[in-house]
């Protein structure tokens, strides 16, 4: 699904490489986790893969089901299939939720040629995934993440991937500011969503979002590379041992 | 007369006509309509101020009003205080007056209408269903069918009013809605009565050449009790090289009465500067409720600056009775430099006053508008919601003045101006006055200036949403407010000219 090749990302902003030869690979149906400390260059990896401007990629590839998305704008990439569920989700002061999502969802149809949804149909079919993730109407009227809770915004990320249905989900740091009960709300979104097409890539500080989305592969990220690989237990080692402690044997 | 018109063709230089005809495909309602021109010389003088009035075959006394306003033009100076910069208008160079030559004969019916004028209001997008009625084609069907349009049109082509629809309808309920020149015919009374009394002759530079050389406009008068049961609208459009339009519109809103106004307006590609000095009285006697809601489009000028609509209106509503309330609505996508401030008189006691305002600045536009709301009457309240959008190199500047006079005891304003920027090169400013001269009144002041940020415009992006469509849906957002006081039908109309407006403004 997803392969990264020696990649290299350097933001022009402040002219520094945060991502120095950094390798993954991805097949489809699998759920990759990556962990790190701050400052390692997590979220700079899943702006990069999405083509966000200003993050320069100075070496590598990125491939998507085996062709590279380096050329593509990041419009193109959302539709080729790559969703992103954002740290912090943008606020669009008197864009209601819904026409947003519908906006996203017919654009993305409309490139593939497939047949928009018109406003009942889309109701239909939002109403339907909105439950599962103890999303309202109230809230699907509100302004898109205007004075959203934090839980509110994970879970109305998590709607819009259940939407638009992606090939890969990238998930930045969905378990930060969220309570035990949204924890649970959103990681049972995201399992309904698992499928032997579909992948995912969890970005995350800590452990716990993985014991209720269990992941296949656990990646230790610390300053742009990948240190140490491994399956669920790794997590629990970061969590009992801290990243100190993997950092000094990588040195060793 | 038709000289005339050669020659003004002949004064073109071909490289400008190429050069327009280049940009075409820029401005979707860049064309002129091929309908020969019946000018009356350039330049401006009393001459022409009796030619004016005699063409339209007026009465003595608007001769004389006409006259007295140009005798005050001619000592008055160009206002030098609004935040716009544009090249020295020449008085002289302008044509005061020019109608569609075919209409030399007041039309007796839509049927006279020449057809390439309905094919205008074909290309401007006027709805099916009153181009039908302009031409006059189904007014019998009307008669019968149960199918009730919910627009009446006053179209007006450049200077003369060629057409208006409904008219039997409105009739019937004591509605006049008509050109003011017919009023001028028909009701003078009611002309006489009220025609300067919101927006004095003396008033300032352009509303004072107004008065001088104003050829055509609207005139409605809403009788005591009635309601009007359909939104009233007028398209505006200049269509004739170097022609200034000169609107004048009165309406007059009687007890208990209520009516909602619509003008909107494009205009044809232009590579020489047009002025254009429209002005609006709107008068609410007791208990009236007026909603005047513009979408005004004239051409803005072409990417580097060049040409486009001088656009100085004065607009004003005199909330005279105890309880009136009048609510201004407009959308200025339009015209390379934009000078208006729709205003209230809140005379009567309990009147109100609202003015919601999207201004769109996009190349090098410039727009100077706001407006006044003066507090007269005990118990009075204003509502200003300004929403302005700035583009490319353009300069939006919200102008305000609310004015709580002694005696408007217990009055309150409320004022919300936004201000959102596309890009590092254009400009906002908001300039707005609060006088309060009582202790028992209050006023609120709510200001923002926001940027549309690389991340939000990303957020869509990333959601398979492209640029110029995530653009026009926050910037949507971001006028919401304001688009939702429009009428209905038109509502959806102006969503799509403020995306149309941005169109290139990222990227």
């Amino acid at each position: 699904m997803l392969e990264i090749k020696d990649l290299k990302v350097k933001i022009s902003e402040v002219d520094k490489e945060i991502i120095q030869g950094f390798n993954l690979k991805i097949n489809p149906g699998e759920v990759h986790a990556i962990m790190g400390p701050n400052g390692s260059g997590k979220s700079t990896l899943s702006h990069a893969i999405c083509g966000k401007e200003g993050y320069e990629i100075t070496g590598g590839d990125i491939n998507l089901e085996g062709n590279s998305i380096l050329e593509l704008e990041a419009q193109d990439r959302a539709i080729k299939g790559i969703f992103l569920a954002f740290q912090y989700p943008l606020e669009i002061p008197g864009v209601g939720n819904l026409s947003f999502m519908r906006t996203a969802l017919n654009s993305q149809k409309k490139a593939r040629q497939e047949k928009e949804l018109n406003p009942a149909e889309f109701l239909k079919l939002v109403k339907n995934k909105a439950s599962d993730l103890s999303v309202d109407m109230e809230m699907l009227k509100r302004p898109l993440n205007v004075g959203f809770s934090g839980g509110e915004k994970k879970r109305n990320e998590i709607l819009q991937m259940a939407l638009l249905e992606p090939k890969l989900c990238i998930l930045d740091e969905t378990d930060s500011g969220l309570d035990v009960d949204a924890m649970r709300q959103v990681s049972q979104g995201v399992n309904a969503l698992r499928s032997p097409n579909r992948s995912f890539l969890i970005i995350t500080h800590y452990q716990r979002l993985l014991t209720h989305i269990k992941p296949d592969y656990v990646h230790i990220m610390v300053s742009g590379r990948i240190i140490k690989m491994g399956g669920p237990d790794l997590a629990l080692q970061v969590e009992e041992k801290g990243y100190g402690h993997l950092i000094a044997n990588q040195k060793n | 007369m038709s000289n005339v018109y050669t020659e003004a063709k002949k004064g073109i230089d071909p490289g400008t006509i190429e050069s327009v005809n280049s940009l075409k495909e820029d401005y979707k309602y860049g064309f002129s309509t091929d309908i020969e021109m019946d000018y009356a010389p350039k330049g401006i003088s009393e001459e022409i101020v009796k030619l004016i009035s005699k063409k339209n075959l007026e009465p003595e006394w608007m001769l004389t009003w006409r006259l007295e306003a140009y005798q005050r033009w001619t000592k008055m100076f160009e206002p030098n205080w609004p935040m716009l910069k544009y090249k020295k208008i020449d008085y002289q160079d302008q044509y005061y007056y020019a109608k569609p030559k075919s209409l030399k004969e007041r039309p007796k019916s839509l049927a006279d209408v020449e057809p390439a004028l309905l094919e205008t209001y074909a290309k401007l997008g006027i709805p099916l269903k009153e181009q039908e009625f302009l031409a006059g084609v189904v007014g019998a069907e009307y008669a019968s069918a149960d199918v009730k349009p919910k627009v009446a049109v006053d179209a007006v082509f450049d200077s003369v009013s060629v057409g208006t629809t409904f008219k039997d309808e409105l009739a019937k309920l004591g509605i006049i809605f008509c050109s003011i020149s017919e009023a001028i015919h028909s009701y003078p009374e009611l002309v006489r009565k009220y025609i300067g009394t919101v927006v004095p002759r003396s008033d300032n530079y352009f509303a004072t050449l107004n008065s001088a050389v104003f050829s055509d406009g609207s005139f409605v008068y809403i009788p005591e009790g009635v309601k009007c049961p359909m939104e009233l609208s007028t398209y505006f459009r200049i269509n004739a090289e170097n022609t200034g339009q000169f609107e004048r519109t009165l309406i007059i809103a009687d007890k208990d009465s209520q009516v909602s106004y619509l003008e909107g307006c494009t205009a044809p590609m232009r590579d020489t500067n047009q002025l254009h000095a429209a002005v609006v009285e709107l008068v609410a006697l007791d208990n009236a409720d007026i909603k005047y809601s513009t979408v005004q489009n004239w051409y803005p000028g072409d990417k580097n600056g060049n040409g486009g609509i001088y656009n100085f209106v004065t607009k004003r509503a005199d909330c005279r009775g105890v309880r009136s309330k009048v609510m201004w609505t407009q959308i200025e996508t339009g015209s390379a430099v934009t000078w208006k401030y729709p205003s209230c008189i809140l005379r009567g006691d309990y009147s109100q006053g609202e003015f919601y305002s999207v201004a769109i600045a996009n190349n090098y536009q410039q727009a100077d508008t706001g407006t006044k709301m003066t507090h007269l009457g005990r118990g009075t309240r204003s509502r200003i919601v300004s929403k302005g959008i700035s583009a490319g190199k353009a300069q939006n500047t919200y102008r305000g003045l609310v004015n709580i006079h002694p005696k408007a005891l217990d009055s309150r304003n409320f004022t919300q101006c936004d201000s959102l920027l596309i890009g590092n090169k254009c400009g906002a400013h908001t300039v707005p006055y609060i006088e309060n001269k009582n202790s028992s009144s209050r006023t609120e002041h709510e200001a923002t200036t926001s940027k549309i940020d690389d991340d939000q415009l990303f957020y869509c992006l990333q959601r398979g949403i492209g640029e110029e469509d995530a653009v026009a849906l926050i910037v949507n957002g971001f006028c919401k407010e304001v688009l939702q006081a429009l009428p209905m039908e038109f509502a959806l109309e102006a969503q799509k000219l403020v995306a149309i407006s941005l169109e290139g403004s990222v990227g």
